[in-house]
């Protein structure tokens, strides 16, 4: 328990930003349009792949070849989600752009 | 607490990177939420996240090292980069359901090895003053679990919609969830309630905890099928989002801790706009068991009547107001560009030509929308289904291609049916209505459709595809 108060005292500030980001995220998606959805689920999908940073973090300071092989597939997986999702997302967005 | 920190040039840098990529996710999700800007938000939102990654590869520092193995990095990212780029932009459109679920599985499993990797490696001051229940170890089991049970389920619903994998509709299932769901929970806190001394030898409970969770991953999408499958994905999405923010708070790094939280609330909201579109709750999806047949609608079957093309053609050349509603079936058929066609030579003598757009018709939202923009139909003859129902009285001729579920009565008849209160495309007020259709095989719920028996109803079987070229010759003759 005191863990857990530990925790909370030492990420206060990070604990702001999860509580802000929870509404911030709400807020910024509660009106799109249907015609919208798809796209924005990809593109949110993509954003997650963020997730990347943290593959790039242990396997910058992997030691054993354990950890390197697996860092080494966690950036490889985490490259995939962004890339992936941004590519997607643009070229579904794409077709919506071509009017005459 | 000591406030003063010493900080380099280098990470008071990549601090400001992570500030700027936070605002661009932000930017960009905004702009992604309007058509006209979506665009450039997404390349904002990627923007941003370029920033996030050289910035921590340049300037990210543990107790003073900086970050190592950088060739291999960098290789990993390069092969991440070519399979991304080359699966993104050959994958064909109708496949872009499974696609998103595929990613997102992928970004699900980064997270899961992020904590695997970490687990061995809380700091041992933390473990000393506070024991194993602290809050590190909670960020690295949730991110675990969150992050096994997103790689798992986003693999089963991409196979699932692949055609891969069929449902699993067992009732007992549900239990079975429930029972595993808590087993993982107790397992978190028998974790964290072990003693630190033996926290090495946690490493083999740790993989217990990942099969656990990859088991109640497949088995939480298993039994979900049908209309359900887009507000499925969604959610995993937005668990992949949470896991990264559980990486955000064990590295202290903000940019994956507002990239992730974002996308983790953002999808929750966007997973229950898609459960109101179909008038479903949320617990509903989760434990329901969805599909089977209306009892109601059994047997009380009428008999079918077909239409010959040259019949269509001629009903529809002479109409003054038609309108379309696309389904998954004139996807998956890539007859998008020969609809658009028909319209066309339809307005050409005169006749109003719409699409009835239904929020969930394909298999994710906003899908046809994608397709038909694909096959260049100008944005204003596509209209949402609430907008176009009070006017389909007035409709000579409604078609529905390749669509079932989205236009089945029974969702306004039938309160026992799978669908009931679900929002539909009123095609049965239609004056004719036609419907174009592969065989009398069920939708994708596995429901009997009415409209099919009714009495305005005629059906043309066969391919969408050869069905509409056929239409636009006899449309052209006549």
């Amino acid at each position: 328990m005191e863990g857990v108060l530990d925790f909370f005292m030492a990420n206060r500030g990070m604990i702001y930003m999860v509580i802000l980001s929870v509404f911030l995220g709400i807020e910024v998606i509660s009106h799109v349009p249907a015609i919208l959805h798809t796209p924005l689920m990809s593109g949110a999908n993509a954003i997650h792949g963020v997730v990347i940073i943290g593959a790039i973090i242990v396997m910058g300071h992997a030691e054993t070849t354990g950890a390197m092989i697996l860092g080494f597939l966690a950036v490889i997986l985490g490259t995939l989600n962004v890339v992936g999702g941004f590519v997607v997302t643009d070229r579904m967005l794409e077709m919506f752009k071509k009017k005459k | 607490m000591n406030d003063v920190m010493h900080f380099s040039a280098g990470i008071s840098v990549m601090e400001i990177s992570y500030i700027l990529a936070s605002v661009l996710f932000i930017l960009g999700l905004k702009m992604l939420s309007h058509p006209l800007t979506a665009r450039r938000g997404n390349i904002l939102a990627a923007i941003g996240m370029i920033l996030a990654i050289a910035a921590t590869i340049l300037f990210h520092e543990k107790e003073g090292k900086p970050i190592g193995n950088i060739g291999w990095i960098l290789g990993a990212m390069v092969i991440g980069t070519i399979i991304g780029w080359v699966i993104a932009k050959r994958v064909r459109m109708t496949a872009m359901p499974q696609l998103v679920s595929f990613f997102n599985g992928m970004g699900g499993a980064a997270a899961a090895l992020i904590s695997m990797m970490e687990f061995p490696h809380v700091s041992q001051e933390l473990m000393m003053r506070s024991g194993m229940a602290n809050g590190h170890v909670l960020a690295i089991l949730l991110g675990l679990v969150i992050g096994s049970v997103s790689w798992a389920g986003s693999m089963i619903a991409f196979g699932k919609l692949d055609g891969k994998i069929g449902d699993l509709r067992i009732k007992a299932l549900r239990y079975v969830n429930m029972t595993i769901l808590a087993g993982i929970i107790g397992f978190i806190v028998y974790i964290m309630t072990r003693d630190v001394a033996a926290s090495a030898e946690l490493t083999h409970l740790i993989i217990i905890l990942f099969v656990v969770s990859v088991l109640y991953g497949v088995l939480f999408v298993m039994p979900i099928g049908g209309a359900d499958m887009p507000v499925v994905i969604s959610l995993l999405n937005s668990f992949t989002g949470v896991a990264a923010a559980m990486g955000g708070f064990l590295y202290n790094n903000q940019a994956m801790l507002t990239g992730g939280i974002l996308v983790g609330s953002a999808g929750t909201i966007l997973t229950i706009l898609m459960c109101r579109a179909m008038n479903r709750s949320l617990l509903n999806v989760i434990i329901g068991v969805f599909g089977g047949g209306g009892s109601a609608a059994e047997g009380a079957a009428g008999t079918i009547k077909e239409i010959t093309v040259a019949d269509a053609a001629v009903l529809l050349s002479y109409s003054k107001k038609v309108v379309v509603v696309p389904g998954y079936g004139l996807a998956v058929a890539q007859a998008q560009h020969i609809c658009h066609e028909l319209d066309k030579m339809l307005e050409e003598k005169g006749v109003e030509v719409k699409y009835a757009i239904h929020p969930v018709a394909g298999r994710m939202p906003g899908h046809m929308n994608v397709l038909l923009a694909e096959a260049d139909v100008p944005y204003e003859q596509l209209v949402e289904s609430d907008e176009i129902n009070p006017d389909l009285p007035n409709t000579d001729v409604i078609v529905v291609i390749g669509a079932n579920d989205v236009v089945n009565p029974a969702a306004e008849d039938d309160p026992s049916s799978p669908i009931y209160g679900m929002p539909i495309v009123r095609a049965r007020e239609a004056k004719n209505i036609i419907v174009m259709k592969r065989g009398m095989g069920k939708g994708y719920a596995a429901i009997e459709n009415l409209l099919f028996y009714n009495d305005k109803t005629r059906m043309l079987f066969g391919d969408a595809k050869s069905t509409l070229q056929a239409l636009v010759s006899e449309v052209k003759a006549l």
